[in-house]
């Protein structure tokens, strides 16, 4: 047995891919740590309006989403055309609001934040304002007046 | 090769588990953080209770039509005109506070026939129910930025900081306690300057 074999001429070494693992759980581990999951799907059209005067919500922050906007196209057979509110992952009523306002308080965030949350208004631009301020109404009416127009940055031409 | 007794572990198939969950982290990132224009809400009026009269000159009105066209104080204006409209009638200073101390930081025209003092001047935005949304962020957008130009005209003059700055370092989860107390107190001092009166009233048919 010939400890030293001659090396064929011409014939390349194959590439290590020992490391490629190690690549990837890198890009794993970036991955893991900036994944925020999204909350709902949305069931009504997102096309935020645009504004430059904002404030980020903080993650610590109490947040109640209520979004609203046309059903999406695969609802529009089913819920028509016209502007809906969602809550959680359902279309719902403007009666529902404080209900589903005072169960989110209850059971997810805790009763203690009822009068630190924020109820942030995710509202496609295309919507009326009528439909908004029944919403305003009734947040008016339990006492949830933090509230937050979110919108996406930009300028406001762009509306 | 065999010089060893335990066989070497395949790990070929490592790069493809990994593969696997990092294409599964892939496709549910979501980078965009949440924001958007604060607001508190007016409260439910005791029964019984009349609203106080507000002098007409302290009242800048901003009506949307259902067309999205903006009346501003019983005159035609273009979204582009409203900061500048909005920041001369705040910084008008022609009066007095509760108090009877004249604005002394205030630098507008001091006319008559606007606002006494920011502490009194409001904004009121009346909108159709048939006003689209997106304009009325960028009204409620262009209301703000007067209120955060004087603002910050005044931070720059008394902290060397602007307030839009002291604001978002404040509610950055990463500063120190300390300074968010340091902050909260210089942002205090020019709310006061220049307290925020936006009203929404309720729409008109």
């Amino acid at each position: 047995m010939s400890k030293f074999k001659k090396k064929k001429s011409g014939e390349l070494p194959p590439v290590s891919t020992a490391a490629l693992p190690d690549i990837v759980f890198m890009l794993l581990f970036f991955f893991m740590t900036v994944t925020t999951f999204k909350k709902d799907d949305y069931k009504v059209k997102q096309e935020l309006p645009y504004a430059n005067q904002v404030q980020t919500l903080d993650k610590t922050d109490k947040v109640i989403y209520i979004y609203a906007g046309k059903p999406s196209e695969r609802y529009q057979k089913e819920f028509g055309t016209q502007a809906k509110i969602q809550l959680n992952d359902k279309f719902a009523d403007v009666s529902e609001i404080k209900d589903y306002w005072f169960n989110t308080i209850n059971n997810d965030l805790g009763q203690e934040y009822q009068n630190v949350a924020i109820t942030a208004l995710k509202v496609d631009k295309e919507t009326n304002m009528g439909l908004i301020s029944d919403i305003k109404q009734q947040l008016r009416e339990i006492n949830a007046l933090k509230i937050n127009y979110t919108t996406r940055k930009g300028d406001v031409s762009q509306n | 090769m065999g010089r060893r007794n335990i066989p070497e572990v395949n790990a070929g198939s490592m790069a493809d588990i990994a593969f696997l969950l990092l294409i599964f982290f892939l496709v549910t990132t979501t980078f965009e953080v949440d924001s958007g224009i604060n607001r508190k809400l007016p409260p439910m009026p005791p029964p019984g209770v009349t609203p106080p009269i507000i002098k007409q000159k302290n009242l800048f009105t901003v009506l949307v039509n259902k067309n999205n066209d903006l009346l501003v104080e019983e005159e035609v204006m273009a979204l582009s005109d409203l900061r500048e409209a909005a920041i001369a009638f705040l910084d008008n200073g022609g009066g007095t506070n509760e108090n009877g101390e004249p604005c002394n930081y205030c630098q507008g025209d001091k006319k008559e026939d606007s606002s006494d003092h920011p502490n009194k001047a409001i904004i009121s935005v009346r909108n159709d129910r048939e006003t689209e949304y997106g304009t009325f962020i960028s009204v409620q957008n262009e209301l703000v930025g007067a209120y955060n130009f004087l603002r910050n005209r005044e931070a720059q003059k008394l902290y060397q900081m602007k307030y839009t700055s002291m604001d978002s370092i404040a509610t950055n989860p990463q500063t120190s306690e300390k300074l968010k107390e340091d902050l909260k107190k210089k942002m205090d001092v020019i709310k006061d300057m220049y307290p925020l009166k936006i009203s929404e009233a309720e729409t008109s048919n």
